[in-house]
């Protein structure tokens, strides 16, 4: 089982936060500090597991993270779930995302976390591993949004116009933080699939 | 109208949508706390408009917040009129936001339930799946019981997006609602062979979370995991199951057995990192549960720890570290195999990366040996002082610790170092283990009395140096030591060199800042200390000394007793008074030594941990009886267990007050421990006349101790004396070694035939210990038990899911239903049931009001039923159909359970013929299944040969397995009596095949079975087994088959109807081989034979010859039927329709058991059962072109009938006209 997945940045920042147990709002926050001091304290070369995430219950479980430029996504499992699988499932996610945002970065999630919300839908549920493959994700993705555009019809065009607007004298919006080296395979772990 | 909604959307545009919210955010960094407040109030207005559009933006801004930390729950029904939107955008917004926040305490999620049944109703795939992914994340009991029933249903449903959302959000549902789990059971097993895969690989993703838990519950799956082990390529399928199999290994060791080849295969074949890391790690898990008896055992250890080798030479740090977590389990059963790679391991000591350290670290717990303990120690020390994190370091000490201690300090050979050892360890700043090093200093010097002498004037030295270590006390726990130093300077005051100084140094006024339990122990051996100074001055006749030290007490008590603890102040005010009496007595010039020593005589022992709680009952004591004479000693046992680092002190309090047991009584019980002693394979026995001195405690001079110059290390305090250790160690091996050998050059010469590869290499068992070691075991009350059981946690909320799934599902034991439904007309042969389910229906509808009634009415049904359905389909093709247990009492029902099971199992884990299928099959599917792919020749050479390979080690394994095979039978013959005894209800049922012979000549025999394919309603495969009969290689075989215009062959594209099709394989001699041929048909109403030939060449040592066998293939209706589960509420349904046409059969002369006919069906014709009512039953089957089959089966006193209904009549007819052929035929 997945017990939470996060993600936030290099200072700690969250960017998203998603609990697959019930913590109150302010445990939720210390989860987020305590894990982020865990893995931010961390060299760049060294193992992505982390064991004794101090809140997240027991020592059956385990921190699993990767960091990607700016960014920190982190898995917290219990023993039922592969060290390496799931560290192949993040790099999924993350290519999921590059490719449902067209090149991702870091404003990406800032913006649109409710879409980060429902493509993470699409991949785990209720903690536990939904689906793997990206192709078939995106698929579902797109589908939603189709139904999302559709329904939205006429009626939301003048809100779109107004958007776009607010978007245009945003001077904090270029897109060059990229997340970088995001199709760098993992050395030695040929592909899952 | 729609004025109105133009109108809301312009309004709309001005207000903060999401985005707004994170810029506002991002441009408030000073302020953000006072602009967040004012955006919730904002989002306040917002919600109060009508405008859903409006409602559903806040309710977005809402998760946002939450992800920052701010409570929503005030909005929680908000959120509910979001997700209850008809559109599809905000519904998705108003579960996500309810899936971040709600949970069981919310007190308006009972308010979705029937939005939630509505949205998974839904026609449109995303309404559904978007409810499921939301209640996944806050199901509650309620939610779960009420939707159980919808939520199966969607496991069948269209699309498998939705199916397997359905599959993985029953184990949530299962958590929640543990009574759904036993009838949803079967159709989640059903989904393990979903043709979708992600639907299969959710099915999978859930039995292994269940089976986790409960491995013992889902050994009864294991032959259809192994199956789709063989078959799957979906790496996370393949890793789960793997896992799981890990788990089952543990209650099955011939599951293992089994497990260990094709683990081993996908070992050396698959390029997937994370399945070879999981594979090594079940094959761990197989071999640690297969203790002996393994032949190429050790190769497969072998090949695990050389497989982890490669992963922990690996840059990777990921592969490193998984590596040594593996290598660990290695370790605690095959220690050896892991020890060749210390060298490994020792490096690992020094990675830049603290995890691995770590990894490392518990590795190095089994790679001690007496040998090398010092060293490894010394390697430690040497990054104890290197290490920066306080964390690294606490956990360097403990390891250390641990490594030392390890099974009764076995690879100790030098315990004046490791006293050295664990003084230096004191010398750490802002360590928490502080009482982890006392513990083993109070442990050591009790258990070994050898070293006592040293102990004490290290402990003495430390107490001198007490305020180096008081100094830091507030920081850490390292002044917990003196608490162990404090003790055993008292206790074993004997052994001081200079007590007067060792007295003065306990009684320094710096000592009250200790924490006050280490000043209580102070106080009490300051008093321990000065009886025996006493003695010492007046056995000297040194009367002045004495005074002047009770003086001395005197003047420094005072200050304890005005300590704010309460333990330090009673104990000093108490010591105090007895101090001055003794004054007094000592003014009078009276001999007070002795008596003041004889408060603190008697030997101490250790004590087992879980003695006091060992302690048996003795007859006729009844604990909850009143006492009315309380016994003396009541007021010892009422001590509070209060947290006391030895448990001597409880004994002690209990010698004060009996200073004298009854002599025969100690001899008794000395006498039971000497016994206990010479049982106990850790007890070291010193000499023949340790035993002796046990009892006089001063008696320790005449033990052998080596003579070691004690002055060097006391006089240089502060000086790590340990490394000293290691060279003196070196020698005196060194010496011992040269005695050896002179020893045995002599023995040589004594006796000159002796054998001379005992040259010998300095091993283990060569190191004898410099102390001869009395380490005495810990005492623990006779007749205790063993045992240790009570280290289970019964708050486990997983409990509730340990169910037995192989039982039969009970008539009570249903989903709760929504209770409109009228159940009309039944058909005859359910009548039985349907008037049970009929006076259930209405109680059901009661449920919902008076949930509580309806429970206890369960419970006490559940007792009383006598009818049980099986709503399990008879298994898959190699398994039996499952016994059938018509027990009154659910109390003999569990008894019997585990034969039933394990008759089960039995038959899988001993590979009959059957089974040898399913292990070839995903080989020979490769080829044969994709006829129309043109196959190039030498591939298909290349699959040949491996397949011979397998076949051959095959072969020799069920040579053997023959063999039990036939012992089995053996006991299945003998079960027939205990029916008779009326013990036993279950039959054990002899395997059967399906396997009918196709042709046979001198040269090759063919066997053949035709089934169903269950993705194509116009397809057949056809399994046949090739066995070659002759002593030539059978080659170039080739298989055709005069199409009719009804069945015809699927050959590969290209190929005219007159071509065969070559057999991928080769046959040696004596080997048999399965293909599998792929058939299409039109109508399947009719048996049909179709004529075919067998073409091949036989290559002999003498040349080859072509050959051809003739054979008439027979496609039965049978063969058309697939075996599908029903229930008993679908079959009913299925009767009511009126579309079945209806005819039946009746067979005399039959004298099998009904259970036994029933499997037969079951297993020849590809049926279920759907529910049994003693010597009656109904079955279904369905078609591979969807044809409903339903039976009603009777039994008489030695007839038959068969009433079956069917929606095409001719094939019921032929159908029935097959089982009555396999009724007479076979019986």
């Amino acid at each position: 089982m997945i017990k939470a997945i996060l993600i936030f940045n290099n200072h700690g920042k969250p960017r998203l936060s998603k609990f697959y147990e019930r913590y109150s709002e302010d445990t939720q926050q210390q989860i987020i500090r305590e894990t982020f001091h865990l893995v931010s304290k961390r060299d760049e070369n060294v193992c992505n597991f982390l064991e004794g995430g101090m809140l997240i219950g027991g020592a059956d479980n385990k921190l699993i993270y990767r960091h990607y430029a700016t960014l920190y996504f982190v898995f917290c499992v219990d023993s039922s779930e592969s060290e390496l699988g799931i560290l192949d499932l993040i790099q999924v996610f993350v290519e999921t995302l590059d490719k449902c945002f067209e090149n991702v970065c870091e404003l990406d999630l800032i913006f649109h976390v409710d879409k980060v919300h429902n493509i993470l839908a699409e991949m785990v549920m209720g903690g536990m591993v939904l689906e793997t493959n990206m192709n078939e994700i995106v698929t579902q993705i797109d589908a939603q949004n189709k139904m999302e555009k559709s329904e939205a019809g006429l009626a939301g065009a003048p809100a779109r116009a107004v958007s776009a607007v607010k978007n245009m004298n945003l001077p904090e919006m270029p897109r060059n933080i990229n997340i970088g080296d995001i199709s760098i395979k993992v050395p030695n772990l040929p592909s899952f699939k | 109208m729609a004025l109105k909604i133009v109108k809301g959307s312009i309004d709309r545009m001005f207000d903060k949508n999401l985005q707004d919210l994170v810029r506002g955010i991002r441009n408030h960094k000073e302020d953000e706390a006072k602009y967040i407040s004012q955006c919730i109030d904002e989002i306040k207005q917002e919600l109060k408009q009508d405008n859903i559009a409006v409602k559903a933006n806040a309710v977005i801004k809402l998760a946002y917040l939450q992800m920052l930390g701010y409570d929503i729950s005030w909005a929680a029904f908000n959120i509910i009129e979001v997700m209850s939107s008809s559109k599809f955008t905000f519904k998705r917004i108003g579960y996500l936001t309810a899936s971040q926040c709600f949970y069981e305490g919310t007190d308006v999620i009972m308010l979705t339930t029937n939005q939630i049944r509505k949205d998974l109703s839904s026609p449109n795939q995303y309404d559904t799946g978007v409810a499921l992914t939301g209640l996944s994340c806050f199901v509650t009991p309620d939610l779960a019981r009420d939707l159980a029933n919808d939520i199966m249903t969607l496991m069948s449903h269209t699309k498998p997006y939705i199916r397997k959302k359905a599959v993985l959000i029953m184990y949530k549902i299962f958590l929640k609602y543990p009574e759904s789990l036993r009838p949803a059971f079967p159709r989640l097993k059903e989904k393990l062979e979903d043709p979708d895969s992600g639907v299969q690989s959710a099915a999978v993703n859930v039995i292994c979370e269940l089976a986790r838990r409960n491995p013992k519950n889902y050994l009864s799956l294991a032959p259809l995991f192994f199956k789709l082990m063989t078959s799957s390529t979906n790496n996370w399928v393949l890793i789960k199951i793997i896992k799981l199999f890990g788990a089952l290994t543990p209650l099955e060791p011939r599951l293992g057995k089994k497990l260990i080849e094709p683990l081993t295969n996908l070992i050396h074949s698959t390029s997937a990192m994370s399945l070879l890391y999981e594979c090594v790690n079940t094959v761990i898990a197989v071999l640690i549960s297969l203790s002996t008896g393994m032949p190429n055992h050790s190769a497969s250890i072998q090949l695990c720890v050389q497989k982890l080798r490669i992963l922990i030479e690996d840059s990777d740090q990921n592969l490193k570290y998984l590596g040594l977590l593996a290598m660990s389990k290695i370790l605690k059963t095959h220690p050896k195999s892991v020890q060749s790679h210390k060298d490994l391991i020792l490096q690992c000591l020094d990675d830049k990366d603290e995890s691995i350290r770590l990894r490392a670290l518990d590795l190095l717990y089994g790679m001690v040996s007496k040998k090398n303990l010092m060293e490894i120690v010394k390697k430690l020390m040497i990054h104890v002082d290197k290490a920066e994190g306080t964390t690294y370091r606490d956990e360097l000490l403990t390891k250390i610790i641990d490594i030392c201690s390890q099974s009764n300090y076995q690879y100790i050979t030098n315990f004046e170092w490791y006293i050295s050892i664990l003084v230096e360890l004191t010398r750490l700043e802002g360590t928490r283990h502080g009482h982890l090093i006392a513990a083993q200093m109070l442990d050591v010097a009790i258990r070994v009395k050898a070293i006592r002498a040293f102990a004490v004037s290290q402990m003495a030295m430390l107490l001198d140096n007490g305020h180096l270590l008081a100094g830091n006390m507030q920081r850490n726990g390292i002044c917990e030591v003196l608490y162990a130093a404090a003790w055993i300077c008292g206790e074993f005051s004997e052994y001081l060199q200079e007590p007067n100084q060792t007295l003065e140094a306990m009684l320094k006024s710096k000592v009250t800042t200790l924490p006050g339990h280490i000043q209580a122990v102070y106080v009490q051996n300051a008093a321990k200390l000065y009886a025996s100074v006493l003695q010492q001055n007046e056995q000297a006749g040194n009367k002045e000394a004495a005074q002047e030290i009770t003086q001395m007490l005197i003047d420094k008590l005072p200050q304890f007793v005005q300590n704010a603890d309460l333990e330090v102040q009673e104990r000093a005010s108490c010591i105090l008074q007895l101090i001055k009496y003794i004054q007094k007595l000592q003014a009078k010039d009276v001999p007070v030594a002795e008596e003041v020593m004889a408060l603190f005589s008697g030997e101490l022992n250790p004590v087992a941990p879980k003695a006091q709680k060992k302690v048996p009952l003795p007859d006729g004591l009844d604990l909850d009886a009143w006492i009315n004479d309380a016994p003396s000693e009541s007021s010892s046992d009422d001590e509070s267990p209060k947290k006391m680092i030895f448990h001597e002190e409880e004994q002690r309090n209990v010698r004060h007050r009996q200073p004298e047991l009854d002599e025969d009584e100690l001899a008794r019980r000395r006498e039971v421990r000497k016994q206990e002693q010479a049982n106990n394979p850790f007890y070291i026995k010193s000499s023949p006349s340790s035993q002796k001195n046990y009892q006089d405690a001063s008696g320790v001079d005449h033990i052998p101790v080596v003579q070691i110059d004690l002055t060097v290390p006391l006089r240089v305090p502060g000086m790590p004396l340990s490394d000293q250790y290691l060279k003196l160690e070196e020698e005196r091996r060194q010496q011992q070694k040269q005695d050896r050998l002179k020893k045995k050059k002599k023995q040589k010469k004594d006796k000159g035939k002796r054998r001379h590869d005992s040259l010998h290499t300095e091993s283990d068992e060569d190191i004898t210990p410099i102390h001869h070691v009395d380490i005495i075991t810990e005492e623990m009350p006779e007749n205790a038990l063993p045992s240790d059981d009570d280290d289970k946690d019964p708050n486990d909320p997983y409990k509730a899911l340990d169910i037995d799934l192989d039982k039969p599902l009970t008539d009570n034991e249903k989903l709760p239903v929504r209770t409109h439904r009228v159940t009309e007309k039944k058909a005859p042969e359910v009548e039985a049931a349907s008037i049970e389910d009929k006076s259930k229906k209405p109680k059901k509808a009661k449920k919902e009001k008076d949930k509580k009634k309806e429970k206890e009415k369960k419970k006490s049904k559940d007792k009383v039923s006598k009818k049980q359905k099986s709503a399990e389909n008879a298994e898959h093709v190699h398994a039996a159909p499952e016994e059938e247990t018509v027990t009154p009492t659910s109390k003999a029902e569990e008894s019997e359970k585990p034969t039933g099971e394990a008759s089960d199992l039995d038959f899988w884990l001993s590979p009959a013929p059957v089974q040898s299928k399913s292990q070839s099959e995903p080989h020979s599917n490769e080829v044969a299944s994709e006829p129309e792919e043109t196959l190039k020749e030498n591939k298909k050479e290349e699959d040949a040969k491996s397949l011979k390979h397998k076949k051959k080690k095959h072969k020799e394994k069920s040579k053997e397995e023959k063999k039990s095979k036939k012992k089995k039978h053996h006991s299945e013959e003998e079960a027939p009596e205990s029916v008779q005894n009326g013990s036993l209800d279950d039959e054990p049922l002899p395997p059967m095949s399906n396997y009918c012979l196709l042709a046979e000549d001198s040269y090759v025999k063919m066997m053949y079975d035709i089934q169903g394919n269950l993705q194509d309603g116009s397809q057949v495969v056809v399994s046949v087994i090739f066995q070659n009969q002759s002593n030539g290689y059978l080659k170039s075989m080739e298989f055709n088959v005069l199409d009719s215009l009804n069945t015809k062959l699927v050959r590969p594209e290209g190929s005219s109807i007159h071509d065969g099709i070559s057999v991928p394989f080769q046959l040696p001699p004596e080997v048999s081989n399965e293909a599998r041929f792929v058939f299409t048909v039109e109508s399947i109403i009719m048996p049909q034979k179709l004529k075919g030939t067998l073409t091949f060449i036989v290559k002999t040592d003498d040349g080859s010859s072509h050959e051809k066998l003739d054979f008439k293939l027979h496609f039965t209706c049978t063969s058309y039927m697939i075996t599908t589960p029903c229930y008993s509420d679908a079959f009913a349904k299925l009767l009511e329709s009126g579309e079945l046409k209806m005819c039946s059969i009746k067979v005399d002369g039959i004298n099998i058991s009904f259970q036994l006919l029933l499997a037969k069906i079951c297993f020849h014709h590809h049926f279920s059962v759907v529910e049994r009512i003693n010597s009656c039953a109904s079955m279904y089957s369905r078609s591979i072109q969807g044809h409903h089959m339903c039976l009603l089966v009777k039994m008489g006193d030695s007839s038959v009938s068969v009433d079956g209904k069917c929606s095409d009549s001719s094939l019921l007819g032929n159908l029935l006209d097959e089982l009555k052929q396999t009724l007479t035929e076979k019986c």
